[in-house]
């Protein structure tokens, strides 16, 4: 059995008396596709928020790459990457400026960043806009380059909060191309979206209703459960029972 | 340190590639120096009188014309009538009456003694008490003038008299822009770290990039470290500008020496430096920091002595000018400027800056935080 890479247990956040998150345990195992999906306002982002160090849990256990969410959050820093739902590279930045500078503060030496940021640069077809700032580029470009940015320092986990949202078909479908090739090389991959044909190509997906875990299996498994052809009959079903709105 | 280097590399490149941090750098200090020392003049001229005449004699025209010679007054009206002057004032055309008594020439050959009476309106203070006060002056000076004539005539004895002389140290001509524009340097490098430092971490908030740094290992003193430099050499620029403008615009050097103008720079940088990043810890927005920015430089601005001389607030404004720093940094500017103050002379103020400096960081630095609780 491969071990686990995020673990959680009773993980709980408020706002006041709004529980943004009540208890969910889950595990994450190593190398994995992990969908966290939910509606708006389900509590996805919170989790993942948490997750990645950037808020304090009420309650709960929760470890990511084996450090504890509580005491080590900044240990818990150096071992992922995130992409947040905002477009998060400077835009008044070139794209080689940028990979250089979030290489550079993740710890790449010079040597290494030269090399990183030549093979990026080849991989993502970008030789013609290297040196144009990222703010010129299409959404899609600047996706794609975020996520190599965020896992450049081949962190054990990335986090993706939404990263397809407002980008064309055939960019996703890159995107997810890229996605896999991380996820071969060993990176685990916790993604949240609301695209039920991109939860199809995850290993697991869980489904947040109202601050809990509805549901968690492989797609395969939840149709099964549910009764359904696709996965977003599967979301429907559950979603349409939250109390939450938007 | 390494990462600093990034941070650092980084932030420079994006200054440089924002027109709006470059204009505000270069333009806005030179509008500032040489607009505002011309426009915002202490001096009152064209005050404008009312002369309620009703001894029609040589002694009342002579003061009259003196006063009008004078500059200050414009004679607006010369009537027999107190009623027509009031009214005269109540229409807003006119700023003082200067009533003569009848016998006012007799009584004072007489009886050596007469009585004058001046109103004054007081809607503008400032230029009702200026306007009272020159016309005094002038009055006493006629009253001077023709004892110095009667002195000639046997029949009057001497008057022992008191003459005063002055002397005005430091600015002998009582140069209004002497006084002014090291002011402003000094409120021109207080918006320029406050603001931009402000904006600048604001504006990451807004975009989002800070949550994109706060994810990573960064620790919180690089960051902040990162910021602070380069705007910190941003002001010291802004400053040297500052002071190339005040002597291409008005030819004024400091008295005192240049390093003891860029220690203290230095050092008061750090502390508004410190305020920004405390305002960018609070703001989530560029408007509410804009805002709130703006609410902080009109109470440095006057709580600060720069149009108002400190000494004549009120003891409690007194006392929030003590926790004003620009009110020091104003002070000093002046002192090396226009009296040539030596550092020596100002190491209680020095400890004061660094008091600010330590102060305003140790509390951003506190309030800034890679994760919300």
């Amino acid at each position: 059995m491969t071990k686990s890479v995020i673990h959680t247990e009773g993980l709980t956040r408020k706002f006041g008396d709004f529980v943004a998150v009540n208890a969910i345990t889950f595990d994450v195992k190593e190398g994995e596709i992990f969908g966290f999906l939910g509606a708006n306002g389900a509590g996805k982002t919170t989790a993942m928020r948490i997750l990645c160090g950037l808020l304090e849990p009420t309650s709960g256990k929760a470890s990511v790459a084996g450090y504890d969410v509580y005491r080590q959050n900044e240990e818990i820093k150096k071992h992922i990457g995130y992409m947040s739902q905002k477009f998060s590279l400077y835009e008044n930045l070139t794209v080689r400026e940028n990979i250089q500078f979030f290489g550079g503060i993740y710890g790449l030496t010079r040597k290494e960043l030269r090399e990183k940021t030549a093979v990026l640069i080849e991989r993502l077809g970008l030789n013609q806009e290297a040196d144009k700032l990222v703010g010129s580029l299409p959404l899609g470009w600047k996706q794609k380059i975020s996520f190599s940015v965020a896992i450049l320092h081949r962190p054990k986990v990335v986090f993706l909060d939404e990263p397809t949202g407002g980008v064309d078909p055939i960019t996703r479908r890159q995107f997810w191309d890229m996605i896999y090739e991380a996820a071969h090389e060993g990176i685990t991959v916790f993604v949240t979206t609301h695209y039920m044909d991109e939860a199809e190509y995850c290993d697991r997906v869980s489904i947040m209703v109202d601050g809990t875990i509805a549901a968690l299996d492989t797609p395969s498994g939840l149709k099964k459960q549910f009764q359904v052809e696709s996965m977003d009959e599967v979301f429907l079903q559950l979603a349409r029972g939250a109390k939450r709105g938007e | 340190m390494r990462n600093l280097v990034f941070l650092l590399q980084k932030e420079f490149r994006q200054i440089f590639r924002n027109p709006t941090i470059l204009r505000m750098i270069l333009i806005m200090p030179i509008m500032q120096l040489i607009v505002i020392p011309l426009a915002a003049d202490y001096e009152i001229k064209h005050i404008s009188i009312s002369v309620v005449d009703q001894d029609h004699s040589t002694y009342s025209s002579k003061l009259v014309n003196k006063m009008t010679a004078s500059g200050y007054f414009q004679l607006v009206e010369y009537t027999q009538s107190y009623a027509q002057a009031t009214k005269t004032v109540g229409d807003g055309k006119t700023d003082l009456i200067l009533t003569i008594p009848a016998h006012f020439e007799r009584d004072l050959i007489k009886f050596n003694k007469a009585q004058l009476h001046l109103a004054a309106d007081a809607v503008n203070g400032v230029r009702a008490g200026l306007g009272t006060a020159y016309a005094a002056q002038m009055i006493g000076d006629f009253n001077r003038e023709i004892r110095e004539e009667w002195m000639l005539l046997p029949k009057f004895n001497e008057m022992p008299q008191i003459e005063i002389t002055s002397a005005n140290w430091y600015n002998p001509h009582f140069d209004y822009h002497l006084f002014m524009v090291p002011g402003i340097l000094a409120i021109l490098v207080t918006m320029v770290g406050a603001f931009l430092t402000a904006l600048n971490i604001v504006a990451e908030k807004e975009v989002g990039t800070i949550e994109q740094i706060n994810v990573t290992p960064l620790k919180k003193h690089e960051f902040i470290l990162g910021k602070l430099i380069p705007f910190w050499v941003l002001g010291m620029v802004s400053i040297t500008l500052g002071m190339i403008v005040t002597f291409v615009i008005f030819r004024f050097l400091p008295v005192g020496s240049f390093f003891t103008i860029y220690a203290f720079s230095a050092v008061y940088m750090f502390g508004v430096l410190g305020i920004g990043l405390l305002i960018s810890t609070f703001a989530d927005t560029q408007q509410q920091a804009t805002l709130f920015a703006f609410f902080c430089m009109m109470v440095f601005i006057l709580l600060g002595g720069l149009y108002t001389p400190i000494e004549s607030m009120p003891e409690w404004a007194q006392w929030l000018t003590r926790i004003n720093p620009p009110a020091y940094f104003i002070k000093i500017i002046r002192a090396v400027y226009i009296k040539g103050s030596a550092f020596s002379d100002l190491i209680p103020e020095f400890l004061v800056m660094i008091a600010f400096a330590v102060g305003f960081n140790a509390l951003a630095v506190f309030n800034y935080r890679k994760r919300s609780a």
